[in-house]
């Protein structure tokens, strides 16, 4: 049998279906099972905070030590303020969230992360 | 006191009461050991003399937010803003009690400082979302700025159109690098201070000022 990690590429149709809990649960299951994450299309910034929240009442001593996590800076964030009032009265769209990769924190290490190129490594378990 | 003074009276504390706005909470965020308690503490001292929290090297001496009310800073213009100072946990991704392991703790202190450390960055993470009107976000500057929570949470930050200034702390030390922080987050103003020395605190509350006010 071939030993190594499983990857899972989520396309972005079966995430933009998801509430964010179920988006939440479906990555950190996955990860907690020792699998890699790929998404498609990223969380949203306040999906991020939230899975951050939900990530720390899943570690346990010996056990679940939290994810490592690797995306880009959203392409169009808007600089501080710069959304305002104008932006939401005219349906400013939100950050485009980019590609990432998120897997468990005791195997997925990252090498060298640049503006344009991350470099991970993953170890099985 | 006349009637009409008294009723004048009565009536403006009951509209205080309702309209009143509440002070600025600014949220104090950052990577554990960035220097977040320490510059809490530097700025709270500054403008009341107090002390807000402990500091240790060990990652995640911080495990509740906490809040000091009521910090009026000045400048020599006249220009005055009062906020609400929230010094929090350091956010990570990542908590594993061995590591605190490495700085000599027991296991079973190590096990509780992680589960403790744990919560408090959910309770960090909450703030943000809930409570909190403004960022100060502390990065070390001796260390490379793109890393994946300070990517993640400045993004968190300016989704939710908060005012923020970053700190690019620790300059007094040899490997400080504050233009590496300018260069990852051009779109923020970037102050470099030593929390610990209060090197360059007046650009800082000159920023404050002008963002938070």
């Amino acid at each position: 049998m071939i030993q190594g990690v499983q990857i899972d590429l989520i396309s972005a149709d079966r995430l933009d279906n998801m509430t964010t809990m179920e988006k939440i649960r479906l990555i950190l299951d996955d990860v907690m099972e020792g699998n890699i994450v790929v998404l498609e299309k990223g969380l949203t910034p306040d999906e991020q905070s939230r899975l951050i929240e939900v990530t720390m009442l899943e570690i346990t001593p010996d056990g679940f030590s939290g994810i490592e996590m690797e995306t880009y800076a959203a392409k169009d964030a808007a600089p501080s303020g710069g959304g305002g009032l104008f932006g939401k009265l005219f349906g400013k769209k939100g950050p485009g969230t980019r590609m990432t990769v998120i897997g468990p924190a005791n195997q997925m290490k990252t090498i060298k992360k640049d503006k344009d190129l991350i470099s991970a490594w993953v170890s099985s378990r | 006191m006349n009637l009409f003074i008294r009723t004048k009276k009565r009536l403006s504390k009951f509209l205080n009461a309702f309209f009143k706005k509440r002070q600025s909470r600014i949220g104090i965020y950052g990577p554990p050991n960035a220097g977040k308690t320490t510059l809490s503490n530097r700025i709270v001292r500054d403008w009341t003399g107090d002390a807000l929290g402990p500091v240790s090297e060990i990652p995640h001496e911080t495990r509740r937010a906490r809040r000091k009310e009521g910090i009026t800073i000045s400048n020599q213009n006249g220009n005055t803003v009062t906020i609400d100072i929230v010094d929090t946990p350091g956010v990570t991704t990542k908590i594993d009690y061995q590591e605190f392991l490495e700085y000599g703790m027991e296991k079973d202190d190590a096990v509780k400082r992680a589960r403790e450390a744990t919560e408090g960055v959910a309770e960090a993470m909450h703030w943000l979302r809930e409570d909190i009107d403004g960022v100060i976000y502390m990065l070390d500057a001796t260390l490379d700025p793109f890393t994946q929570v300070n990517i993640m949470l400045v993004g968190i930050i300016e989704s939710r159109d908060l005012p923020v200034i970053i700190v690019a702390n620790k300059i007094d030390l040899p490997d400080a690098s504050a233009s590496a922080i300018k260069k990852a987050f051009p779109q923020h103003p970037v102050i470099p201070v030593s929390g610990l020395e209060g090197n360059n605190m007046e650009e800082l509350y000159e920023k404050m000022l002008e963002y938070f006010g």
